[in-house]
């Protein structure tokens, strides 16, 4: 490792950075980690802090480095892990590959304890969420911050037609789903004229509105006591009780979804959603109308959230405005953003992951934010393109790809 | 009744006349040049006339309807199709892609049949595929269907651009500058293109710097000049007009 930093200001030599920026982090974590009657006055917690950002900063000074010094390396390493996949499976009938998956999602939880088989299902929620904020995202290229807003609508359907109404889940599955979509046009409207920061903040501040809307409006809500006593699905006389029952259902939600997703990403409406998001007054010129594409987007999108609210609100059949908070919506995007946009199968490991990491490390439960917070960090710089990127991202993102010449230089971000 | 006309259309940018009371006429089957040196307005006539923008004054008339408030989308769908000056494509879709979003006013599929895919649905894909790869023969890109659109070379994105254009079955062609950027060779390539494209019927209104592909293949030019139009006419009555002369290569070359 060369040490030119003689050479350069004070201020941008990135040892010092690293040592002044977690001095900084130490010193700002003492009020909230700091304990006087702690042997040596609780500084071991702030020191932590200190520590692992310096790490971050070394490790990130290193792969910069690294990068530089062999310019293609470091994306050949981290495009091997998508493209060695899709290297791996390329001889494979794809259609093997799903079978094998579909055969894995269906027979591991009849091994599993309750516990794993809860997680499990809490990932396919957060899939069908994912998926759903994919095709909004992803696809057409709109920020929403506010996705969170759509399940809350599918799941407060459900549990205000349950306990007041009595419909059943299978009634208020499509009722939910189809007032998610509405809402989503009732979003879409507004911003239709809006892109990047200002598309994101509105969306933000919709999803905020819903959740202080249902937290507040304690005649028809019950605010924040929420709604219990929501009715459990049944079929045919049988009532969904057991956790694999769920995981079942929440399967076939996913599947659906899926399909659904794939089939829309390969038709007219998925070209024009790819387009728009590429070049806007391009794709107008050239027949697309924006504002009925947006709309799609908005409303198809919302449509999986509104399934994922409804079947959350059955299996927990009590739901409050808490579960809704910007922060979801904020995971949501992670997973999208995380696992490759317009991906499917990124989408899915993104938000697999997202949901299992943070179960296995609750015994640092304390430290769960930091190290995910990191972690996004290291992702983003290293691999923006996400886990398993999408072949059209990849290719526009950092990608070498043995069988097609990459015309993009690795320092190029579009 | 001319196929596109446009009568005293004026373009103001805040306190910059861009367009002066333009009136400007394309018959049907004709290569019309629009000619003018650099801000001349050109492109804002594009701009205006494909409903980019909204005229500050002014008529655009296609086949005799009015344009007033169409929308950009609505203009394609009426049949004129336009290339960009800086090239738009769509970089993260392969070619035959980019080619088949131009064709998307002339598909019907909605939703639902995204979903469901009905025997109808799967056929208008592949006549659309295979229109668009039809195209892409005409314009000699065929072989590089399957590629990134940005990996392709400059003078090809230029050919896809037209390419992309034709794919909504336009009957009036809006071409920006299709030879900037061109080596002598792609420059007579592509003027037998455009003779090409006007022998299958559509009517081809031409922004050029080019002089050579502009007097080459034009019926008739247009010349502006900071925004206002100066001369109309056969290429070779322009070619020697004094004030087309003079916006060209400055005022005092009149004299001389």
């Amino acid at each position: 490792m060369k040490c030119p930093s003689r050479s350069m200001p004070l201020h941008q030599r990135p040892l010092l950075r690293i040592v002044l920026a977690s001095v900084w982090f130490g010193l700002l974590s003492l009020p909230l980690m700091m304990e006087l009657q702690a042997p040596y006055f609780g500084l071991g917690r702030p020191l932590m802090v200190s520590a692992v950002v310096a790490l971050i900063g070394l490790l990130r000074v290193l792969a910069l480095q690294w990068r530089e010094a062999s310019t293609g390396r470091l994306e050949r390493l981290l495009g091997a892990s998508g493209s060695a996949a899709r290297h791996l499976t390329e001889g494979i009938d794809q259609r093997l590959l799903y079978a094998l998956a579909l055969a894995c999602a269906i027979m591991i939880p009849l091994g599993l304890n309750r516990y794993h088989i809860d997680v499990l299902t809490q990932v396919g929620i957060y899939v069908t969420l994912a998926l759903g904020l994919n095709i909004v995202v992803g696809l057409a290229g709109l920020l929403d911050l506010g996705y969170i807003a759509f399940y809350a609508v599918g799941a407060y359907t459900y549990g205000l037609l349950s306990t007041r109404v009595g419909l059943s889940f299978w009634e208020v599955l499509p009722l939910g789903a189809l007032l998610a979509a509405i809402f989503g046009i009732l979003l879409g409207i507004p911003v239709l004229r809006l892109r990047g920061d200002y598309l994101a903040i509105v969306t933000l501040g919709f999803g905020e509105m819903i959740r202080i809307t249902l937290n507040n409006w304690d005649s028809f809500t019950r605010g924040p006591n929420g709604i219990i006593g929501i009715g459990r699905p049944k079929i045919l006389g049988f009532t969904f009780s057991d956790p694999i029952h769920y995981y079942y259902l929440i399967l076939a939600i996913v599947l659906l979804t899926i399909f659904v997703v794939d089939r829309l990403n390969r038709s007219r409406i998925g070209r024009a959603w790819t387009a728009m998001r590429d070049d806007e007054v391009a794709a107008e010129a050239m027949g697309i109308d924006l504002m009925k594409t947006k709309l799609l987007a908005f409303s198809l999108g919302a449509t999986w959230a509104g399934f994922a609210g409804v079947f959350f609100a059955s299996k927990m059949t009590f739901i409050s405005p808490e579960s809704f908070t910007f922060f979801e919506s904020v995971i949501i995007l992670c997973m999208v953003v995380l696992g490759g946009m317009g991906s499917v199968p990124g989408v899915i490991l993104g938000a697999a992951m997202l949901v299992i990491l943070p179960e296995m490390m609750r015994q640092f439960a304390l430290y769960r934010m930091l190290i995910f917070g990191g972690a996004m960090v290291v992702m983003m710089v290293l691999r923006p393109q996400g886990l398993i990127a999408s072949p059209r991202r990849a290719i526009a993102l950092r990608h070498t790809d043995s069988r097609r010449p990459s015309v993009v230089s690795p320092l190029h971000t579009p | 009744m001319a196929l596109l006309e446009t009568r005293k259309l004026s373009m103001d940018f805040g306190g910059l006349r861009a367009l002066d009371m333009i009136d400007l006429t394309v018959e049907v089957d004709e290569i019309v040049g629009l000619i003018g040196p650099n801000g001349a307005g050109k492109t804002t006539v594009f701009n205006c006339v494909t409903g980019i923008f909204a005229p500050t004054s002014g008529e655009i008339l296609y086949r005799g309807e009015s344009l007033a408030d169409v929308r950009p989308d609505q203009v394609t769908a009426k049949g004129m199709s336009r290339t960009f000056q800086n090239i738009r494509l769509f970089r993260e879709m392969t070619v035959l892609e980019n080619v088949m979003v131009g064709g998307h006013c002339r598909m019907h599929a909605g939703v639902v049949g995204a979903i469901f895919r009905p025997e109808a649905v799967v056929k208008e894909e592949e006549e659309l595929a295979a229109k668009a790869l039809d195209l892409l023969r005409f314009v000699g890109l065929e072989d590089k269907a399957n590629l990134w659109a940005r990996q392709l070379p400059y003078g090809d994105q230029r050919r896809l651009e037209i390419a992309r254009a034709m794919a909504s079955d336009p009957t009036l062609l809006l071409l920006d500058e299709p030879a900037a950027g061109m080596n002598p060779q792609e420059t007579n390539t592509l003027m037998e293109l455009i003779r090409l494209i006007h022998d299958r019927g559509i009517t081809v209104l031409l922004i050029e710097h080019h002089m050579k592909v502009v007097m080459g293949i034009s019926d008739r030019l247009v010349v502006l000049d900071h925004g206002v139009k100066i001369a109309e006419g056969k290429p070779e009555v322009i070619r020697a007009d004094p004030r087309v002369i003079g916006a060209y290569l400055g005022k005092e070359s009149i004299g001389a």
